[in-house]
């Protein structure tokens, strides 16, 4: 059966190129203007550069190759359409045949040697398995670090990112601040929100944290339990706090109770008290681990 | 030997060469067959090579920017051309992607070039994998090749995500973050895979200089073999191509490689760089210096992570507050979405062509490629989940529609959760009767109704159909 508009491999020559005039000048025009972008591009760069310009003129650069190529492969080439055979990608029975024989013949010269085949196999596994002993050195046990923050090492002075002490009254009431333990300011596992809540605003503390927040000030982990982005936005209205990454929603009125959203546990809450002088100190760690759950969390 | 001794003029240098490099490959045969390999033209089958060519660019891009930066989170003073950022304690790594923005002539635009760069590699890697999908390209003798290219898809995306991760500004330590709680979620192993990974307790000293080593070398190197893996199966088991006149299943009509083919490759390879250079220049892309330096006690809203990782942000967002807790031991919620949902997603990708062989019962080879039209299962199932993985990537948008909209979060987050499961089953339904229509409308034998089981048992027997 004849194929239109396809011969068949190695019948070459017949594509005669075609010869269109307008077309390989408009190829020309590209090439040029091609290579007069790139004398630009270098006056540019070498006057100081320009981030747009050397964009731009890049982007005529190469497009001016582009579309002259394209332009002259499609217009000026030729495009005789022919067809390729496409042979069975399956061996045959007899290669197939002759592998499996050659192969076996080399095997039986190996002989029944079943026990050194397996010694070597094991050596190669126990190879094997020594080497994985060195992803041991890339980290530390995960141990207590994730159930422990720098707050849990006794009572401690509440400072702002500076450094700077935290007196009751530096936060107004509605007010939000973060605070971290006195000289662990780059903890990743300490940043805690304080609050300051009104008057009227009725707070219900959990069972034996009754004595945890002073004068209204009440302080959580910062980090979302969800998966620990900081939980920045405090909706003073509702006493809610939205964390920006996932839209989970805490009721700070209820112990930092998870109301909307993919978090699933409460913020852990800090103690707090007021020493001396008058400064918020933390009286011991978190109600729990910070952050994100992880399968031993609660062991 | 029959070398000629030079009394007649001199051939031209090239030939010269050709010369010499044949006597020692013997090369000619090969390369002659090289010239003349037939490839069928379709548009469609473009879009791989688009793939390819960001791949270069990203490859020559990234070279020039791993001359200026340096991946170390030791902290140092900013003392840059930037005004606002001046005295600010960074990162050196965040330092000095912003001497590279603002102090390195033709940094920026390098930068910015190697960033849209690696956006259109993972959409056209995506759109590709569509493709084959759709045209049902993925089946005997191109199972292996379908597999690598989806190895491929997640080498893609994961060194997109550890490529931004690197700059240590605020969005990006915001991402690794997530990261590390979601690796953190997986029973058993989480708690040592963060630690190993990160090298103790979020943020870690080290994790910036192990991922500039999985961005710069593991990933890219892992990728270059296995797209020359896939290349070569192509070469091996020839394009597939649509049936029309004088195709079949055992020749393949196109043009030759040399010269048309090969011209029009590489003139496309130069169209993807002028695309790419002309967004990097006029086309701001993850300004860092606006986001700041990374801190663990802040963030903003509207996060964002790059487009290819918003499904998984988008799922993270949707997933109720639920945890499985027992004996004292918990699933966190993010494992759900951030390793369940991947895992099952990538799971079928790989066992496609042999669940799709298993129901059809169809294991011959095929070189022709279907019309989506004229599989109606395949195609509705096709858009079915790109519909389901859309609404989870614009539900990583669901604070920025609600504040557009001025909408409540919450409402829209509901929408997100009933529309992920109610959207993708129509979209399956109005795919399937479109298929039916336009087959009907093309002649193709079809039935007004036909159940799923007649549809799979004509699957079977229609793969030649679109021919007649």
């Amino acid at each position: 059966m004849a194929e239109p508009g396809a011969r068949h491999e190695g019948e070459r020559g017949a594509g005669a190129p075609r010869t269109s005039a307008s077309a390989d000048a408009l190829a020309a025009v590209c090439f040029a203007v091609s290579t007069l972008a790139a004398v630009v591009l270098a006056v540019v760069y070498w006057r100081g550069g320009n981030t747009q310009a050397e964009g731009a003129l890049l982007a005529v650069c190469t497009g001016g190759i582009g579309a002259g190529i394209v332009v002259w492969a499609k217009q000026s080439m030729p495009h005789d359409e022919v067809a390729e055979h496409r042979g069975a990608i399956e061996s045959t029975e007899e290669e197939v045949a002759a592998f499996t024989a050659d192969y076996e013949a080399g095997r039986e010269g190996l002989g029944r040697r079943r026990l050194l085949l397996g010694l070597a196999a094991s050596a190669f596994g126990a190879l094997g398995a020594a080497l994985v002993f060195p992803v041991r050195s890339l980290g530390p046990r995960p141990g207590k670090d994730l159930k422990h923050t720098p707050y849990g090492d006794g009572p401690v002075r509440l400072v702002t990112e500076d450094g700077t002490p935290v007196r009751i009254g530096d936060v107004a009431p509605d007010g939000v601040l973060t605070v971290w333990p006195e000289g662990h300011t780059d903890a990743g596992d300490a940043p805690t929100l304080l609050i300051h809540l009104r008057r009227e605003q009725q707070f219900r503390p959990r069972a034996g944290r009754e004595d945890w927040t002073v004068d209204d000030h009440v302080a959580y982990s910062k980090l979302c339990t969800h998966v620990g982005c900081p939980v920045g936005l405090y909706q003073a209205a509702s006493g809610l706090l939205l964390c920006p990454c996932h839209q989970s929603t805490f009721d700070v009125l209820d112990g930092a109770r998870p109301v909307f959203g993919p978090a699933a546990r409460s913020l852990p809450q800090l103690p707090l008290a007021v020493n001396a002088d008058g400064e918020l100190i933390a009286r011991g760690d978190f109600s729990g681990p910070v952050g994100p759950g992880f399968w031993d969390r609660d062991r | 030997m029959t070398a000629t001794r030079p009394r007649k003029p001199p051939a031209p240098v090239t030939r010269r060469v050709a010369r010499w490099l044949d006597r020692r490959l013997g090369a000619a045969d090969f390369a002659r067959s090289a010239l003349n390999k037939v490839f069928p033209d379709h548009w469609s089958f473009m879009i791989g090579e688009l793939a390819l060519y960001c791949f270069v660019i990203l490859i020559l891009t990234g070279i020039y920017l791993t001359f200026f930066f340096d991946p170390s989170s030791n902290v140092v003073v900013y003392h840059g051309s930037y005004a606002p950022l001046q005295g600010v304690r960074v990162s050196e790594a965040y330092r000095s992607a912003l001497d590279l923005s603002f102090d390195v002539r033709a940094g920026l635009v390098m930068r910015q070039i190697h960033h849209w760069a690696a956006l259109l590699f993972n959409a056209s890697i995506v759109v590709h994998l569509a493709r084959v999908f759709f045209t049902g390209a993925f089946r005997r003798p191109r199972e292996i090749n379908w597999m690598i290219g989806v190895t491929l898809l997640i080498l893609a995306v994961f060194n997109g995500f550890a490529g931004y991760s690197l700059l240590d500004d605020q969005l990006s330590g915001t991402g690794l973050r997530i990261a590390y709680s979601i690796t953190l979620s997986i029973p058993l192993a989480g708690t040592w895979m963060a630690s190993l990974l990160f090298g103790g307790e979020f943020p870690g000293a080290d994790i910036i200089s192990r991922l500039y080593v999985i961005h710069i070398l593991l990933l890219p190197a892992l990728i270059a073999v296995l797209l020359s893996a896939h290349l070569f199966l192509v070469v091996r088991h020839k394009h597939t191509q649509f049936a029309g006149p004088g195709r079949r299943e055992d020749n393949v009509v196109g043009e030759r490689m040399w010269p048309t083919y090969a011209s029009k490759a590489l003139g496309l390879f130069f169209l993807t760089a002028a695309l790419l250079c002309f967004l990097g220049g006029l086309v701001q892309i993850n300004p860092i210096w606006l986001f700041g330096p990374f801190s663990p006690a802040e963030v903003s809203s509207a996060s964002q992570p790059d487009w290819y990782m918003g499904w998984l942000d988008g799922a993270l967002r949707i997933m109720p507050g639920w945890e499985v807790r027992a004996f004292g031991f918990e699933i966190p919620n993010p494992f759900f979405p951030g390793v369940l949902l991947a895992s099952v997603t990538f799971a079928l990708l790989y066992l496609w062509p042999f669940l799709e062989a298993r129901v059809t019962g169809d294991r011959a080879e095929h070189h022709l490629d279907d019309r989506p039209r004229q599989r109606p299962v395949r195609t509705a199932l096709g858009t079915a989940t790109l519909s389901f993985y859309s609404i989870l990537f614009l539900g990583a948008a669901s604070d920025v529609i609600a504040s557009s909209f001025r909408v409540s979060v919450n409402g829209v987050l509901w929408t997100f959760r009933i529309g992920v499961f109610v959207v993708p089953p129509v979209i399956a339904f109005a795919t399937y009767r479109l298929c039916k229509e336009l087959s009907a409308r093309d002649g193709l034998p079809t039935r007004s109704r036909v159940t799923f089981r007649q549809t799979f048992r004509r699957l079977l027997f229609s793969s030649d159909a679109a021919s007649g």
